[in-house]
């Protein structure tokens, strides 16, 4: 099999389209000549009575065919993922700035916004809610409490050597996809509706358009070019979009597309959640967590979206590598007059996170250690030391031997020592470095959105057309599935197109999230490979004259007894011979449960591990910092393709460190967002990524019963950037006059260090 | 009324009904069906719409630039050579940027990749891309959300300075100054005079005109605010204030010469402007962007000011009935208010050489480095002779209403020696010179704290090379030397 592509880099499948500009996105498709478009208005206030609307003057102006509120929905106006709780256009109420109350649809976007000025609604303003702390005083919450517990964690307080009790936050983070939120809706014949969509969730926008449009299912098709970018932004809020393109074209009878330019986008989407946490943690004098106990709190925004889930994974990711032998954690949604929060690569996964690795800093800088010690020694081990707080044996953690790896290829303690020098005779400058574990659990925690589909075409000419669930967002799952195909078929990845991801070929998909893209897909794409073989084989074998277990398939072509015919020679037999040259794959992931109730289970199929080492230094005249140095040794099992998942560690990690040191997402104190646009919020640009990123792959990683022994990537090294906290504490505690404990705030940003730099250095 | 025409990927086009405030890319994407470049902001701020031109550089020969098509707008673009994304294939194959995108596994998602590519191609043909940190300042106005840039770092610096001989380098010998041009659709109406003479019989007539150069500024107006200009006026193609001279130790920039142009002749000669323009904006913005605009838009937040206030620059005002020179100092009457007269322009700006005893450096703080906006910005002076402040220029950005020097802090400093306690005194009269706003690039403590911290270091920077420039990858705007 020398010619298969699988577990080699390569390219993007997609790479050419990409540097020519002929990729297309959906609102590049061609624009079919009656086209509208339409403009959802949404509301300035973060809570507010709608007194009244009228959009009759708007209506009569040149170029406007259509002005929709909640009335005109002809289904149901009350949308959302798991629940429905979000109402599409706000109804008596809006519930925060952004909050669309009307749909304007017209011939241009220009006419539109004339239109709007046009557009009457008058509000009757009422007290938001905003803040975190202002949900848990008025007990504004969307969910119950999640509970994981284990052992006796008073008493585990009590015997303590060292307590640290704090409190731990972090901000929020816009996910900036490249491409803004599009929508094209074509509206077909008996009613039926054809939607193209930037979306993580085609089948998502298929049941949500049907809902608000009081159709079936089979009545709406929704198909996915490509995305620009997604991160968990589009799993579930590209449906508002899709639903507000579909209502347009269903009243006008005409296509209709609805496109978000930047500051829309940032404004009436949801972020990453923020976090409030509480917590106490437990330390004996050997440096080793005995309990943690923690209260943590999501803004979930307006509705509940997908921040129960999001809440679920960040409880379950409290522990990240360490053993925790006594615990309590309990996690609850907040609801405020804020856009809905939702899913961001890695899920509330790093905001769990964040509370243990504060313990873990704090507990370090108040005794004097190293915190890669301290780390180190609280890894997941052998048993007891390997089960999760919900009950999970974690088999075979691998963090001890990827920091054992990494600790020598990074050089890390002499340069620990380095550093200690330099801060002693550096005066304004200091430096800081830090060892970041992480393990991520692998799976929906919804368990029942562990299943996808496939289907492969091939035609008599030996081309074959890949359709499978998952949709391209640029993480290169079409790369990666289009080679398990060419890989089973031993054909070269050119015969092989990926098709647009849509719902009349592949039905009831799971969204492209949780990293499970190849996982889930790859499988699917697989069993539908193995059926075509099957069946292939036989004729096959008659071809070549020699048993069908003698067949093999590679470098275009057939082989077998000694004989060889080419590729497009087998299939077109296969059809002369009257068989079927389609197949529909299918997989679900065995052996996963949670009991909520309960807080226990096996909530994941498998852990991905990751660690990173980082180096800092920071400026204590300005608080200004530089990421100097990154060594990063990830898990990505026996890697499908090593290329495009070093490319997912670094942008992932990228994203993770301008989320934790310069993306801020403020909100005024009436809740209008004040950094609405790339000119107000900062992700990394070029010059923020160090000179010096190492990063590997580790080594003889084959995970057991995935696919070509292979893991995802798409999240968990997201958390490896954690480590810049640490990092940057460490320098800060360069500056100190005083010792102990460092206090940043995180997002990091150059004020936030400063003023670290000036309490601790302050009385 | 002159129709728009320019060459677009090798072929001439004609515009004559698209309204003149219709930016390039509305026009690619719209009228012209050409969808490769990309919207991601509509504010210059990511760089995924960026095409390229040729425009006269540094050594005044045609070159290529990248600009951002956000920003210009169609009658900009008159009498030009543009290229997009589109246009790079030759006979079916890719242009070695692209080529070397592909390789490298530049992109991901693929959407802020013809900006890059587009960035790149100027970095391609530029004749003076010979350091590092250049590298960095030509690709910082792409922002990509994917790769984390590690490839695309890796394509840049392979592609850098190439100059593949090929159509794009031949084009180089072809003339790129902009034309004369009178423009009128939707009922709105452009001019472009291509003399002074002709500017102000224009401004004399158009009651409504508005003033327009790079646009980088006021295009946030047109994509932001949708506003329809009436009446625009252009000052690109007159050539006088294209020019830029260095004679008996001043030198005069006039008021259209892009920043990036600035930057690349000032280099030696003027360090503080140059480090203040290093992280000025992005080089798509730097491209356009022009001195004349910086200091009429008068924002508090100009980066220009400080830096041209340390220096001791004198404003050239033209008027119908001649020039007259206002030093930058009376320059900045008050929140977005200057000195201008109505039917006046801003021709240029005068800025001494820096004397050899004087100690003078620029500072911007930001939350990320590049194409970002100041939290707060300086520029500082200090003329020392035998150990004694003689003069002092403090200016500083995003502390009051208008870039404005602290005098109380300027006088503390004057006629004392040139020592810590000085400084520290100075320091002290900073806390309270000025009441800064909080917003979200920083509150009033981090704006006072930091500039207070500027001078200090600025005290500290200066004892050895008293027109510090900036090291390459730097960790702070002050001290940049590694472990200073
Ligand atoms: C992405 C981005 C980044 C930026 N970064 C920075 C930065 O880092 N630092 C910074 O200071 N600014 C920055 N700016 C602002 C802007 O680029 C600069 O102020 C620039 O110098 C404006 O020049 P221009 O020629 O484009 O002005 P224009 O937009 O053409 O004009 C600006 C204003 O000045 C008037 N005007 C222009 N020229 C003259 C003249 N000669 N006489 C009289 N009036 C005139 C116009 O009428 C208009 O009101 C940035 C802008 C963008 C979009
Ligand atoms: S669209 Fe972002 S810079 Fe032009
Ligand atoms: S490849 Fe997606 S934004 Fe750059």
């Amino acid at each position: 099999m020398s010619t298969s592509p699988l577990h080699k880099s390569s390219s993007h499948e997609s790479a050419v389209e990409h540097v020519t500009g002929d990729a297309r996105y959906v609102d590049d498709l061609p624009e079919p000549r009656d086209m509208l478009v339409g403009l959802p208005i949404y509301s300035p206030h973060a809570r507010a009575k709608i007194v009244s609307r009228d959009g009759t003057v708007a209506r009569l102006l040149p170029g406007i065919h259509a002005v929709l509120f909640a009335d005109d929905v002809p289904g149901d106006n009350l949308i959302g993922p798991i629940v429905h709780d979000e109402p599409l256009f706000a109804e008596d109420e809006v519930l925060c700035v952004g909050h669309t109350v009307a749909l304007i649809v017209g011939e241009s976007l220009v006419q539109c916004r004339a239109a709007a000025e046009h557009l009457a609604i008058e509000y009757d303003v009422l007290e938001p809610t905003l803040t975190i702390a202002d949900a848990i005083a008025a007990e504004q919450f969307h969910t119950a409490p999640h509970r994981i517990a284990r052992g006796d964690v008073d008493g585990a307080i009590e015997a303590a050597a060292e307590v640290i009790r704090g409190t731990a936050s972090n901000g929020g983070q816009d996910h900036f996809y490249l491409e803004t939120q599009a929508a094209l809706a074509l509206p077909g014949e008996r009613g039926q509706m054809h939607i193209y969509s930037s979306t993580q969730h085609p089948t998502e926008i298929q049941k949500l358009v049907a809902l608000v449009l009081g159709k079936r299912a089979a009545d709406v098709v929704c198909e996915v070019p490509r995305m620009g970018g997604g991160f968990g932004g589009k799993e579930s809020q590209a449906s508002q979009w899709a639903a507000f393109a579909a209502l347009g074209a269903q009243v006008t009878g005409r296509p209709c597309k609805v496109w978000l330019d930047r500051d829309r986008d940032m404004v009436q989407t949801g972020n990453r959640h923020p976090f409030w946490t509480r917590y106490e943690a437990a330390f004996d004098e050997t440096g080793r967590i005995t309990a943690l106990r923690a209260n943590i709190y999501s803004d979930g925004g307006f509705s509940l979206d997908l921040s129960g889930a999001v809440l679920d994974r960040a409880v379950f990711h409290l522990d990240n590598a360490y053993y925790l032998p006594a615990c309590e954690l309990v996690g609850q949604v907040c609801k405020t007059n804020l856009p809905s929060n939702t899913a961001f690569r890695g899920f509330g996964g790093p905001q769990g996170m964040v509370v243990v690795e504060d313990a873990i800093n704090r507990y370090a800088e108040r005794t004097g250690q190293d915190p890669a010690v301290v780390r180190a020694r609280n890894h997941y081990g052998d048993a007891p030391r390997n089960t999760a707080p919900y009950g999970q044996e974690i088999p075979d953690p691998r963090v001890d031997r990827v920091w054992r790896e990494l600790k020598v290829s990074s050089d890390y303690e002499q340069r620990r020592a380095d550093i200690d020098t330099f801060n002693a005779t550096s005066r304004w400058v200091k430096r800081g470095i830090a060892y970041q574990p992480v393990k991520f659990g692998i799976s929906f925690t919804a368990s029942m959105l562990n299943q996808a589909g496939a289907l492969v075409l091939i035609y008599t000419d030996g081309t074959i057309q890949l359709n499978h669930g998952g949709t391209e967002m640029g993480q290169g799952l079409h790369s990666k599935m289009v080679a398990i195909c060419a890989h089973a078929f031993g054909v070269s990845t050119g015969q092989i197109r990926a098709m647009n991801t849509r719902t009349d070929k592949i039905p009831n998909t799971s969204p492209t999230a949780a990293s499970s893209g190849s996982d889930l897909n790859g499988q699917a794409v697989q069993d539908a490979c193995d059926q075509l073989l099957a069946r292939m084989r036989p004729v096959a074998a008659t071809l070549l004259k020699c048993d069908e277990e003698g067949v093999t398939f590679a470098d275009d072509a057939v082989h077998g007894g000694g004989a060889s015919v080419p590729f497009t020679e087998l299939t077109l037999a296969c059809w002369l011979g009257q068989v079927s040259l389609h197949a529909a794959g299918f997989y679900r992931t065995p052996g996963i449960h949670y009991d909520h109730a309960t807080g226990s289970g096996e909530p994941f199929f498998y852990f991905a591990y990751g660690a990173s080492v980082l180096e800092v230094e920071v400026n204590g005249l300005t608080g200004e910092h530089r990421l100097q140095r990154v060594d990063i040794l990830h898990d990505a099992g026996n890697s499908l393709n090593p290329s495009i998942d070093i490319g997912q560690v670094e942008g992932a990690f990228i994203q993770g460190y301008g989320w934790l040191t310069m993306e801020e997402v403020i909100y005024s104190d009436t809740g209008v967002l004040k950094t609405p646009g790339a000119s107000t919020y900062k992700v990394p640009a070029m010059g923020d990524v160090p000179l010096q990123m190492n990063v590997a792959l580790l080594s003889q990683a084959d995970q057991f019963s995935t696919i070509h022994g292979s893991k995802a990537v798409g999240e968990p090294p997201f958390m490896l950037a954690l480590g810049v906290v640490t990092a940057l504490r460490h320098a800060i505690g360069g500056f100190s006059t005083k010792g102990g404990e460092v206090e940043l705030a995180i997002p990091a940003t150059p004020e936030a260090i400063l003023r670290a730099v000036v309490n601790t250095t302050t009385a | 009324m002159d129709p728009i025409t320019f060459n677009l990927d090798g072929e001439q086009v004609v515009i004559t009904d698209h309204s003149p405030t219709t930016t390039a890319l509305q026009w690619l994407r719209g009228a012209q069906r050409k969808t490769g470049t990309k919207e991601g902001c509509a504010e210059g701020d990511c760089g995924a719409c960026t095409i390229a031109i040729l425009d006269h550089d540094a050594h005044g020969g045609p070159s290529w630039r990248s600009i951002n098509s956000c920003l210009v707008l169609v009658p900009m673009l008159h009498g030009r050579t543009v290229v997009t994304v589109e246009g790079l294939k030759t006979d079916g194959e890719l242009h070695p940027v692209q080529d070397a995108m592909v390789r490298h596994m530049g992109s991901q998602c693929g959407y802020c990749t013809p900006g890059v590519v587009m960035t790149m191609f100027e970095g391609c043909y530029r004749k003076d891309l010979d350091a590092d940190w250049k590298v960095d300042d030509q690709m910082c106005g792409t922002l990509c959300r994917c790769t984390g840039y590690r490839p695309i770092r890796d394509a840049a610096l392979e592609t850098k300075g190439l100059r593949p001989d090929d159509r794009f380098a031949a084009l180089e010998f072809s003339s790129p100054v902009p034309r004369d041009l009178t423009y009128v659709a939707a009922g709105q109406r452009y001019f472009q005079p291509s003399s002074t003479a002709a500017l102000f019989d224009v401004l004399a007539t158009n009651e409504d005109a508005r003033i327009v150069c790079g646009m980088t500024d006021l295009g946030l107006d047109v994509t932001k605010k949708h506003v329809a200009f009436p009446c625009l006026v252009s000052l690109e193609a007159i050539p006088e204030l294209r020019q830029m001279t260095h004679t008996d130790g001043v030198w005069r920039i006039g008021a259209t010469v892009p920043l990036s142009e600035v930057e690349d002749r000032v280099q030696d000669g003027l360090i503080p402007l140059a480090r203040m323009l290093r992280y000025f904006g992005a080089r798509q913005i730097k491209n356009r962007a022009t001195v004349g605009g910086n200091l009429c838009t008068a924002s508090p937040i100009g980066d220009l000011a400080p830096a041209l206030l340390a220096l001791g620059a004198t404003v050239v005002v033209l008027g119908a009935e001649g020039e007259r020179r206002v030093p930058l100092s009376e320059f900045f009457l008050e929140y977005r208010k200057t000195a201008l007269q109505p039917g006046e322009i801003l021709a240029a700006v005068e800025v001494p050489d820096v004397p050899a005893g004087a100690r003078c450096a620029t500072y911007k703080v930001s939350k990320r480095r590049e194409l970002d906006i100041s939290a707060v910005s300086a520029g500082l002076y200090v003329m020392v002779d035998d150990g004694t402040v003689t003069e002092a220029r403090l200016a500083f950005g995003g502390m009051a209403a208008t870039p404005a020097r602290a005098t109380s802090a300027e006088q503390a400093m004057v006629g004392q020696p040139w020592t810590h306690d000085t400084v520290e005194a100075a320091v002290a009269c900073l806390a309270t010179e000025f009441t800064p706003f909080s917003d979200h690039r920083g509150t009033a403590w981090y704006r006072t704290t930091v500039a207070q911290n500027l001078l200090r270091g600025f005290y500290e920077e200066t004892h050895t090379v008293r027109q510090p420039s900036l090291a390459y990858r730097h960790t702070g705007t002050v001290l940049t030397e590694a472990g200073a």
